[in-house]
């Protein structure tokens, strides 16, 4: 017995009986608070499906009428060669049935974590109409950024038909996004989700739509 | 252990004479980070206490375990768990403050205050002295990071847990709620106490 407590293993015998007994608590905290935080991410993503479609203003007009717009989500599959990427797709309808628009959730490496984001396309997905930062944990300072406002504005209201391009000094070309001093980094990969989703959900938005066309929903 | 301090003498250490950021300026990252406002400020004031007082106790609990080469990785792990708990909780019942909060409670982990708690009182002493140290030092810790965001709030904005207290004439000096704002706010106030407690013990500054 002394022997095995002298070994690095039975030194330790604390640290990895600790280990076990706080991973299965974080287990449990997890099993017990995931479901509410994910209703917490969904909530807001029903919350800011309006905004990054409609724009703040419209958005909140519509919300002092008294009306809602309403939120299908559908689960699209893109093959890319050998990988099937998973996008959820929001379509949404005014009231009366005609399209508002679309909204795609996309996930994808930033420079410190994953960066998760909304993007609105309008109804026909000829243009972007707007950006939401789900979830980020970038340089506080510079790459947080990427949540401001007055940045994210530069994806509103833009034709999807060139890609994004981010620039250090935007002179007012087509589709061009301001980097954010410090943050180049954050500012590409933002801008690689965006076009990436846009391209690859392009022609899905279009199948999506004759489908509903066929009076099939 | 009979010179070592009694769970009140900690207890009312922890508040002024070895407050954790005037005193033994530990923990400035979030002191500097979250205190643009009241809220966050409080928030993570209750997240660092929340941390502090379970891992001081549990490492109190366990302190005649401890060897000597391991008692590092066993706080760390300790404050981990915890730490990881408070995030959890937080973005379950507080979503928008945790994302507001962001990195910077996950980083309760390398806040060298808690780790200096545990060392210096929790693997020295038993689990009441530990606990009300840990109050001490987390009070202190609160009170520091209010009376610094009360300051850049009010300045910066004008009033106070978003409520407009100065006139509408106060022009906001919108650099208190960035980031200089938070290391001028800290030095004068690190000053401010520094000669209060010069002058309290007849000290000439």
């Amino acid at each position: 017995m002394k022997a095995i407590l002298r070994t690095n293993l039975g030194q330790a015998w604390l640290v990895l009986l600790l280990a076990l007994i706080f991973g299965m608590s974080l287990a449990g905290v997890q099993a017990a608070l995931g479901p509410k935080i994910e209703e917490n991410k969904l909530k807001e993503t029903l919350e800011k499906v309006p905004v990054v479609i409609l724009g703040q203003q419209a958005a909140d007009e519509l919300t002092a009428k008294g009306e809602t717009l309403v939120i299908t989500p559908n689960t699209v599959a893109v093959e890319k060669g050998p990988v099937t990427k998973y996008y959820t797709l929001y379509k949404a309808d005014f009231k009366d049935g005609t399209p508002a628009g679309w909204v795609a959730k996309t996930k994808g490496q930033g420079y410190a974590d994953k960066i998760e984001l909304l993007v609105g396309m309008d109804a026909d997905a000829g243009k972007v109409t707007g950006l939401f930062i789900l979830d980020q944990k970038e340089t506080p300072g510079l790459g947080n950024k990427i949540v401001e406002d007055a940045w994210r504005a530069q994806y509103g209201n833009k034709d999807t038909a060139t890609p994004f391009k981010v620039v250090k000094l935007a002179t007012g070309g087509v589709n061009e996004i301001d980097a954010i001093s410090g943050a180049t980094i954050s500012s590409k990969a933002v801008t690689k989700l965006v076009n990436q989703a846009v391209s690859d959900l392009k022609p899905q938005v279009a199948q999506l739509k004759d489908s509903d066309g066929k009076g099939v929903q | 252990m009979a010179d070592q301090p009694t769970a009140t003498e900690r207890f009312l250490q922890g508040i002024l004479p070895e407050n954790p950021v005037y005193r033994q300026l530990l923990g400035l990252c979030p002191t500097l980070a979250v205190t643009n406002g009241m809220k966050p400020a409080i928030t993570m004031a209750c997240s660092v206490a929340f941390v502090l007082v379970c891992a001081n106790v549990v490492i109190s609990l366990l302190r005649n375990l401890l060897k000597p080469h391991l008692r590092i990785v066993i706080f760390t792990l300790t404050i981990a768990t915890f730490v990881t708990i408070a995030d959890r909780v937080l973005a379950a019942y507080l979503y928008q403050m945790s994302k507001t909060l962001g990195p910077y409670i996950p980083l309760i982990i390398v806040n060298c205050l808690i780790i200096c708690r545990c060392e210096v009182c929790a693997s020295k002493q038993g689990p009441f002295v530990a606990a009300s140290d840990a109050l001490g030092q987390s009070l202190g810790f609160g009170l520091a990071l209010a009376s610094i965001a009360a300051v850049r709030e009010l300045l910066g904005t004008g009033g106070l847990f978003g409520y407009q207290l100065l006139p509408a004439a106060w022009p906001d000096w919108v650099i208190m709620v960035l980031p200089p704002g938070a290391f001028i706010t800290l030095g004068l106030l690190l000053g401010l106490v520094n000669w209060y407690s010069a002058r309290k013990s007849g000290g000439s500054i």
